[in-house]
């Protein structure tokens, strides 16, 4: 695959998520600390092939997060985005 | 644990004795990556080193290719455990691009196009353990692999051997990178089986 | 976390792809679009994990369906395609997640896009909309390299030809049916124009398959017109190493 490529998005995340967010992360939404672009989780262009992953913004490739998972120890920094929002009605 | 997979059993072959604990032998060359490729052209390449504000040397494409060469054989080992023995490269050791550098620091931040980060102290990049590597197994190093130019430092995990470098902080105190911020040893001595911070 | 699920059955879908039915005792339902999360360890106690989506439809009580691709290189799909067998336990995580499903609920117009494996999550869903009676109109182009790699061709054309509001188009993209009216070529603007529903039916689209696939084909969708806001996206890919 072209390296151009290299990503999956934020459907595959979730189940590593799902160990610490009790609501389903996909339909989550989230903005771009960088260019304030909205969308949600499932959209976030995901790099699992790496030591932990990485979600990115679609628009502008800012890390919206990061995670690594060290032993049973999950590292999960979010700094990449403004808000994360989940919906508790339908959760 | 409580299943097994009955007959699973990875990607591993037998284990080898001349591999660092923990790591199997592979004979691919995996890409991972944290991000997208940087397409860097060579006209736009620069690489430098910096303490603080202060440039301390610069060199473009051109500058650099007239520096002197070596070619190396090195064995690498990745953290997320799979090891590739006996590569072929041909780079500029940093003892050569430090020639010339007077600085009291102790660390080294390393920095790539894109956004990654790496940290070590000065002395790893010294005394013939690591290169600015531009060729490997003969050929112009592929985007995908770090090219136009990477760190090597085969010593350490191979996340320390930074993609697509494009220079070098000195720093007085050890700065976690990209990894190391996120759980990843703040070393990384594939000997002593350094992964994660808090590993001895 | 995690449930065990015993081989109940296997089947073979072509010369590189199965399809895995587990029994999964405690299993709370899953809706279609949703995946699990296999686990795999080995006696020494290393461990795998891959995603794989659910093929079967949503209110199967505790039975799961997946479907996998052999991938040359990968670490677990040749396991899981040639050596599993029928009485072996797995584990798996799941349902998981909450975007990229469809309902029973939703009576809208609704356009599957499937490249390659992609298939799999569209197919539960085809399948869900089936179990529940639903006549909510289906469109479905699924773009395949051959007429050997279809997925669940036969149930396709079962459906498909009893359901008048489920029609199925395919593309092949290297070797065609002879006689096919179109040569073998990739999805494009034409295609999609030509085989998905019109613009004013407003239709909810599903585009899954691997990433060059999927942003080729929404482009495409945008470009004619649909809004983003319709179009939901699962891309395929190895999770392994890329080699």
């Amino acid at each position: 695959m072209s390296s151009q490529f290299s990503y999956l998005d934020g459907n595959a995340a979730a189940g590593e998520l799902s160990k610490i967010f009790a609501i389903d992360v996909t339909g989550a939404e989230s903005q771009c600390a960088n260019c304030g672009a909205k969308m949600r989780f499932a959209e976030t262009h995901l790099y699992v092939q790496a030591p932990g992953f990485v979600a990115r913004c679609p628009v502008c490739q800012y890390i919206l997060l990061r995670l690594a998972n060290v032993r049973g120890r999950i590292f999960i920094d979010m700094r990449g985005m403004t808000y994360f929002s989940f919906d508790t009605d339908h959760a | 644990m409580d299943i097994v997979s009955r007959g699973f059993s990875g990607r591993r072959g037998p284990a080898d004795a001349k591999l660092p604990p923990g790591q199997y032998l592979t004979t691919d060359f995996p890409v991972l990556s944290a991000g997208p490729t940087p397409h860097v052209p060579l006209d736009k390449w620069e690489f430098t080193i910096n303490e603080g504000l202060d440039v301390l040397r610069r060199w473009d494409w051109k500058s650099f290719r007239e520096l002197p060469t070596e070619t190396f054989t090195a064995d690498l080992h990745c953290v997320t455990r799979w090891s590739k023995l006996g590569t072929y490269w041909e780079g500029v050791s940093l003892d050569t691009m430090f020639a010339d550098v007077k600085t009291d620091a102790s660390y080294a931040l390393v920095h790539s196009y894109g956004d990654y980060t790496t940290n070590l102290p000065l002395e790893d990049l010294m005394d013939k353990r690591a290169w600015i590597a531009f060729r490997f197994d003969d050929d112009d190093l592929a985007p995908e692999h770090g090219g136009p130019a990477r760190l090597l430092v085969p010593h350490l995990y191979l996340w320390k051997s930074a993609k697509w470098v494009r220079g070098i902080t000195l720093t007085d105190e050890d700065e976690p990178g990209f990894w190391e911020s996120l759980g990843y040893h703040i070393y990384g001595d594939p000997w002593r089986e350094q992964r994660y911070s808090g590993d001895e | 976390m995690w449930r065990v699920g015993t081989v109940i059955a296997l089947h073979d879908e072509t010369a590189t792809a199965r399809t895995i039915s587990l029994e999964v005792p405690d299993w709370p339902g899953h809706v279609a679009g949703q995946h699990v999360d296999l686990r795999l360890t080995a006696s020494d106690g290393y461990s795998a994990v891959r995603s794989y989506s659910i093929a079967s439809a949503q209110n199967s009580e505790h039975r799961v369906e997946i479907t996998v691709e052999r991938l040359p290189s990968g670490e677990v799909s040749p396991y899981l395609t040639q050596q599993v067998a029928v009485g072996d336990r797995l584990e798996l995580r799941g349902p998981i997640g909450g975007w990229f499903v469809w309902r029973s609920q939703q009576d809208e117009a609704v356009q599957l896009i499937a490249g390659g494996s992609g298939i799999v999550p569209l197919m539960a869903m085809i399948r869900s909309r089936a179990s529940a009676g639903s006549t909510a109109p289906f469109r479905l182009l699924y773009s395949v390299r051959e007429p050997t790699a279809v997925f669940y061709r036969d149930e396709l054309r079962m459906l498909s030809d009893k359901d008048q509001s489920l029609r199925v188009t395919y593309a092949f993209t290297r070797t065609a049916p002879k006689d096919w009216p179109r040569p073998p070529s990739r999805v494009d603007a034409a295609l999609i124009t030509e085989a998905t529903w019109p613009l004013n039916l407003s239709p909810s689209c599903y585009v899954c398959g691997p990433t060059p696939f999927v942003e080729s084909v929404t482009n495409f969708l945008t470009a004619s017109g649909n809004n983003r806001d319709k179009i939901r996206t699962e891309r395929f890919g190895p999770t392994g190493e890329r080699k």
